[in-house]
């Protein structure tokens, strides 16, 4: 198994992990973490191809992962501003409470 | 040859007193009556000014005026005045100030009949003076809706209805005539009387439409003018109309609004079409001679004497429409038919003014008698009353004998010029309609003993003196029947060289 | 002496006609002021007229005209004219002498009533249209006066208007008068229309001059009538309704419904006689057929059997009327078909002659029977009246005059002399002799009715309160009859076989024919047998008490019932010609009531109709295409919707699921 190939492994089960929570966790702050784990498994993935890719010498896969962590940081603060709305509507964090928005 | 636009006053004077009252709307009832009488006046003041400029000498049209008004459409405002439009005008200029005068004792705001009215009468003035199909018949429908409105809110029982019908009916033969000058315009792109008047007679206006095309224009201006006057059968609507009216409305409807219709046959349908008058003069002569016949023996059966008065105007307007189908008819004849026609021409304006004011006389006479009677007007309703009330008798008298054509009273003349002029071109015709003067002798002698004779009753009684403005309509109505009729001069004068010409156009 | 210049004969006609029109305007509190203008005018008219008679008798071939333009018509102009004749003249002197004497009568008959001012105002128009009448050299102004004396006659039988049976009278008579005016009418528009003119002379244009009237008799028209033939009957028409001949004879009866002295005026002596004045005015027309042998009927027999039919039938009828003035009316009646006869029978100058003498002594009559009227407080039902001798002396007196005169009683009376001429003319008539044998019959009936009445009215002792209490009449009223009654006897002697001054006068080619004598006894003797039947079966014993039967009617009742109820002509009309009228009127208004309105009606049901049909095609057709399409879209709308749950889980699982495919789907795609 080469690095690469062990990296992508790592990364595909950082990215279900992340899935599942956000699939099957009702409570939104998980969810949002299973987010942050899914991102941060995308990140790993443009790490890895950039370390073991055709041109390691130029900075191409770090600036993606700079760039998604900064707007991971923004997603996470509006996310958490939403949680926190939520919960003063209906003085709880659970997901499946929160459908007034059904058509 | 006149710096003045003195015909665009004479229509604008009562618009511009109606205009007046509309923009005040806090007038009292005495100054808007005042106003009113002074405007309506005008049309008296301008005509006598026309009289003086007029020259009788000359057949066509005087004091013109034409501007271009909508270039895109060839229209023109086009005002001209020949003889028949003078004696129009100054019928109007009679009728007119009557018929303010004839509301005055009548209770409730004078400011907006007296507005309707003075629009009703420009209206009239400008059908009489435009030459231009446009304007024209602006006016002509301009003229229903203060009519509507009169007819509608200060008419009488069953006014709702009447109005309705009044309207419909006349517009409906309006849209055959406003089709009838729609095709004609779609093929000649005029809409001068004068310039398609040159074209009826050249057969210019057969040779554009085609034949059925300029049938079917003809039928429809035909059929627009006839509800107007009316001819009969086209008549149904003016009983209840003048039933309902006010007095002053039903004046002028019977002594300007039916001679629109009278006029529009002269200066339309006779020079436009021709050749397709002469064509249905036979048939439309027989129903002019059926209007006079049945519309007297109709008024016979009338038990009220505003509806009988209204049969007695279909009678007495088919004297004027029998005189112009008999020489239409005649078209085209030998030598002596031109005598016969002047006079039948000469006797129609004669009884266009005769029974202007003497109808418009009969029905303010109506009108006293339902002011005082709590609007009845029923023949039993009255009787006696030349005991209680001799000075509204002495007038309706002259009334009742100038209608039924007593000699020395403005009836006769014109009558006896019908009938000479009838008998010349269409001797039957002349014999057909000779029961119509009986009926009409019959019918009011009968409403007259009903009303006038006999023992005091009902409604005579406690019979109010005349006020002075019904003494005052009476008596310029009355002098208006007497005059006429001793010297017939005076109208005829006016009318002498045109009629003539129209008559020298017959023969070849 | 002194001649009217024809210029201002206007005056004549226009004194009168003026005076009405000033006494309309004075105020009602004056009454002497308009009887007074009344009186002046028409005697001033009366000198004028003297004067005119004056002229035209001074030369009585040349015809003194004068025309003037009414105004233009056409090429030509309505031209009327003045005419002094000898006709027009003498009866112009007449109507105003006959006229004078009853406004006379009338200030008494009339004092009490407060409307004397109107009275005064309607004779003198009536005087002005009947001197305009006599004067015209224009049947169109003929015409305009002929209407006008109508009007008057109307005003003046309706003068007590309140009354319904002078109302009812008044319409009746211009109605009836109108029928035959509409035939005049016609034949007036004929005329003109023929020869272009309505003046009778203009210098040879004229209507009664040869040229007119050669055209006239040549021109044929239906039936194979002459022209002249066919205007002249349409023309005798208005005479007729006018003298009150049969068949239009029946509203001069009811006319008696007017003040007394209207009677005497309008319908006995001036305006009925001007049906009569017209034929002899219009003669050669009328005689223009004369020279067409093959004619299928010549217009002069027509009056001539018209004349002679009524003449026969208002004698009989006044036989059998038991009012004062009807009797005197029928017999009016029965004169004024004497004189048409004598017009037909070619012998105008005699219907003059008996036109003259006949005002005189009928206008006697009627003011005769005026004054008793007044005299009983309005007793004019002779069979309470009698035994007036001694209480009027004068009015009996005079009355039995006037009797005479028109009984014919011989040699003194005028009615005698002119009665002679016509039954002279009838006896030499080529055509037929029944009229002749008529105007007998009628000489004899008009002897017993009037013999009849004198001695019912004057005879006898008095049969009511009235009689008993009668007063002779003022002087105002009593000159006048003995006036009149002075003219009766006299006048006769104008044309008498001997010395027919007034016949050569009217006709300046008379001839007088001798040998009248063997004539003269047969009608001397039927008058005497007249007045000799009256006089035993009235006279002799007067009946005792008002309500006793009248012989006549206990000898024939039959004959006697249908005489008093005029031979049934007013119902025969009232069920014929009435029925008629009413019909044609009711069928007129009910074809304006049903058809012609129900026409408009089923116009505008189609309009509403059509409105309906429209309305439906809008609402299922169009607004229904264009809803089934938003329904659909909502449908739809609604279904996608109901994916919207709200439920964050739920929208996750379906990205998941949509990813799965999308890598499901590259995933075979690249496999592929």
């Amino acid at each position: 198994m080469s690095p690469l190939q062990a990296c992508l492994v790592f990364s595909a089960a950082l990215f279900s992990l992340g899935l599942i929570a956000v699939l099957v966790r009702s409570n939104a702050i998980l969810v949002l973490l299973g987010v942050e784990l899914m991102l941060n498994a995308a990140n790993l993935n443009f790490i890895a191809f950039w370390r073991y890719g055709p041109t390691p010498a130029e900075g191409h896969g770090v600036v993606f992962v700079v760039f998604a962590l900064a707007v991971a940081a923004a997603e996470a603060a509006v996310g958490l501003a939403l949680v926190i709305a939520l919960h003063r509507h209906q003085r709880n964090v659970h997901l499946g409470d929160a459908r007034r928005l059904h058509g | 040859m006149n710096s003045w636009p003195i015909l665009t006053l004479v229509v604008l004077a009562p618009w511009a007193g109606a205009a007046l009252l509309g923009l005040r709307p806090g007038l009292g009832d005495r100054a808007s009556r005042w106003l009113g009488l002074a405007f309506s006046l005008s049309t008296a003041a301008l005509g006598a000014a026309l009289l003086a400029g007029f020259d009788p000498a000359r057949p066509g049209l005087q004091f013109v005026e034409r501007h271009a008004w909508i270039r895109s459409l060839n229209v023109h405002y086009h005002l001209g005045l020949d003889g028949l439009s003078l004696v129009l005008v100054l019928l109007t200029a009679a009728v007119a100030p009557a018929a303010q005068l004839s509301g005055w004792g009548r209770a409730g705001p004078a400011r907006v009949p007296t507005l309707l009215l003075l629009l009703l009468q420009g209206a009239a003035l400008g059908v009489f003076l435009a030459q231009d199909f446009f304007p024209w018949f602006t006016c002509w429908e301009l003229s229903l809706v203060p009519a509507y409105f009169l007819i509608r809110l200060w008419g009488g029982p069953g006014a709702a209805r009447a109005a309705y019908q009044f309207v419909i009916y006349t517009i409906g033969g309006s849209a055959f005539l406003l089709a009838g000058f729609a095709a004609l315009f779609a093929s000649t792109g005029t809409f001068d009387f004068g310039q398609l008047a040159q074209l009826g007679r050249d057969g210019a206006l057969t040779e554009q439409l085609g034949p059925w095309g300029v049938r079917a224009a003809f039928a429809g201006v035909l059929l627009g003018l006839a509800v107007k006057v009316p001819l009969w059968p086209f008549h149904t609507w003016l009983p209840p109309a003048y039933a309902a009216a006010p007095t002053g409305t039903v004046m002028l409807l019977t002594g300007v609004l039916s001679k629109m219709g009278m006029y529009g046959f002269l200066r339309l349908l006779w020079p436009l079409f021709p050749a397709q008058l002469h064509a249905a003069a036979p048939a439309l002569l027989a129903l002019a001679v059926a209007g006079i016949v049945l519309g007297a023996w109709a008024a016979l059966r009338q038990e009220d004497l505003r509806r009988m008065l209204a049969y007695s105007s279909i009678n007495h307007l088919g004297y004027c429409l029998a005189a112009l189908f008999a020489v239409a008819a005649a078209a085209g004849g030998e030598r002596p038919a031109a005598e016969a026609a002047a006079a039948a021409l000469a006797g129609l304006v004669l009884q266009l003014f005769n029974h202007g004011v003497t109808a418009a006389a009969l029905f303010l006479g109506v009108g006293i008698l339902e002011a005082r009677a709590g609007g009845r007007s029923g023949l039993g309703d009255f009787g006696g009353l030349r005991a209680t009330a001799p000075a509204l008798a002495a007038f309706a008298g002259v009334a009742f004998f100038a209608s039924l054509g007593l000699p020395g009273l403005s009836g006769f003349v014109g009558e006896f010029l019908i009938f000479r002029g009838l008998f010349g071109l269409h001797p039957a015709a002349a014999v057909l309609a000779l029961p119509g003067l009986l009926a009409t002798a019959q019918f009011l002698l009968t409403a007259w003993r009903r009303v006038f004779h006999g023992p005091v009753q009902g409604a005579a009684a406690g019979f109010s003196p005349l006020t002075a403005a019904e003494r005052s309509a009476l008596v310029l109505l009355t002098v208006l029947m007497i005059l006429p009729g001793v010297a017939p001069g005076i109208l005829t004068s006016l009318t002498h060289p045109l009629v003539t010409a129209w008559a020298g156009h017959l023969t070849p | 002496m002194m001649h009217l210049p024809v210029q201002l004969t206007w005056l004549i006609p226009t004194l009168p006609a003026a005076a009405a029109a000033v006494i309309a305007v004075v105020p009602a509190r004056r009454p002497g002021l308009g009887a007074g203008l009344a009186l002046a005018a028409l005697a001033g008219s009366l000198i004028l007229a003297v004067l005119a008679l004056g002229g035209a008798l001074a030369d009585p071939a040349t015809r003194l005209t004068h025309t003037f333009t009414w105004f233009a018509v056409g090429h030509g102009a309505i031209r009327l004219g003045w005419l002094l004749d000898p006709l027009g003249t003498l009866l112009a002197v007449m109507v105003a002498a006959v006229g004078l004497l009853i406004f006379t009568f009338s200030l008494g008959y009339l004092r009490e009533d407060p409307r004397a001012k109107q009275f005064f105002c309607f004779l003198s128009l009536f005087a002005g249209a009947m001197l305009g009448l006599l004067l015209a050299n224009s049947l169109l102004l003929l015409f305009v006066c002929w209407e006008l004396v109508g009007l008057a006659s109307y005003l003046l039988i309706g003068f007590w208007f309140q009354r319904p049976a002078a109302a009812q009278a008044a319409r009746k008579a211009f109605i009836t008068t109108r029928i035959g005016d509409l035939g005049l009418l016609l034949g007036l528009v004929w005329l003109q229309d023929a020869t272009g003119t309505l003046l009778l002379f203009d210098g040879g244009r004229g209507v009664l001059e040869a040229e007119a009237l050669s055209t006239l008799a040549g021109a044929t028209t239906v039936g194979g009538l002459a022209v002249s033939t066919a205007i002249g009957l349409l023309l005798f028409c208005g005479a007729a309704g006018k003298s009150g001949q049969v068949p239009l004879h029946v509203w001069l009866p009811d006319a008696m419904e007017g003040p007394t002295p209207v009677s005497a005026l309008i319908h006995a002596a001036t305006m009925v006689a001007a049906g009569v004045f017209l034929v002899a005015r219009v003669f050669p027309l009328l005689a223009a057929d004369l020279a067409l042998p093959l004619a299928p009927v010549h217009a002069l027999s027509v009056v001539a059997a018209v004349g002679a039919v009524t003449s026969l039938f208002g004698a009989a009828v006044a036989v059998a009327q038991d009012d004062i003035k009807r009797v005197l009316a029928f017999s009016t009646v029965s004169q004024l078909g004497y004189m048409m006869l004598a017009a037909g029978t070619g012998a105008w100058t005699a219907a003059i002659f008996h036109l003259l003498t006949h005002a005189c002594f009928k206008a006697l009559l009627f003011l005769g029977a005026g004054s008793v009227i007044h005299a009983t407080h309005h007793e004019q039902d002779i069979r309470r009246l009698g035994g007036l001798r001694e209480r009027l002396p004068v009015t009996g007196a005079t009355f039995a005059v006037g009797m005479m005169a028109l009984a014919g009683v011989p040699f003194l009376f005028s009615g005698f002399w002119s009665k002679e001429a016509i039954l002279h003319a009838a006896h030499g008539w080529a055509v037929s002799q029944l009229p002749f044998l008529v105007a007998l019959a009628a000489v004899a009936l008009t002897a017993f009715y009037m013999t009849r009445l004198l001695a019912e009215v004057f005879a006898g002792a008095p049969r009511g309160h009235g009689a008993e209490t009668a007063h002779e009449s003022p002087a105002v009223m009593t000159i006048p009859l003995v006036v009149l009654a002075i003219a009766s006897v006299s006048l006769g002697f104008l044309g008498t076989p001997w010395w027919p001054w007034l016949q050569r006068t009217l006709d300046p080619t008379f001839k007088a024919e001798a040998g009248g004598a063997g004539l003269m006894a047969v009608s001397i003797a039927l008058v005497a047998t007249g007045i000799l039947a009256g006089w035993t079966r009235y006279g002799r014993h007067p009946r005792s008490d008002a309500r006793a039967p009248d012989p006549l009617a206990r000898s024939v009742p039959r004959l006697h019932g249908a005489l008093a109820a005029r031979l049934g002509c007013d119902e025969l009309y009232a069920a014929t010609l009435g029925r008629l009228n009413a019909a044609l009127a009711a069928a007129a208004s009910a074809l304006d009531r049903s058809v012609w309105d129900g026409c408009v009606r089923f116009l505008a049901r189609l309009g509403v109709y059509a409105g309906i049909v429209s309305r439906e095609t809008d609402e299922k057709a169009l607004n229904g295409g264009f809803n089934a399409a938003g329904d659909g879209l909502r449908a739809s709308g609604r279904a996608y919707a109901r994916t919207q749950t709200g439920d964050a889980h739920g929208y996750v699982w379906m990205l998941a699921a949509g990813f799965v495919l999308l890598a499901l789907g590259a995933l075979l795609g690249e496999a592929r």
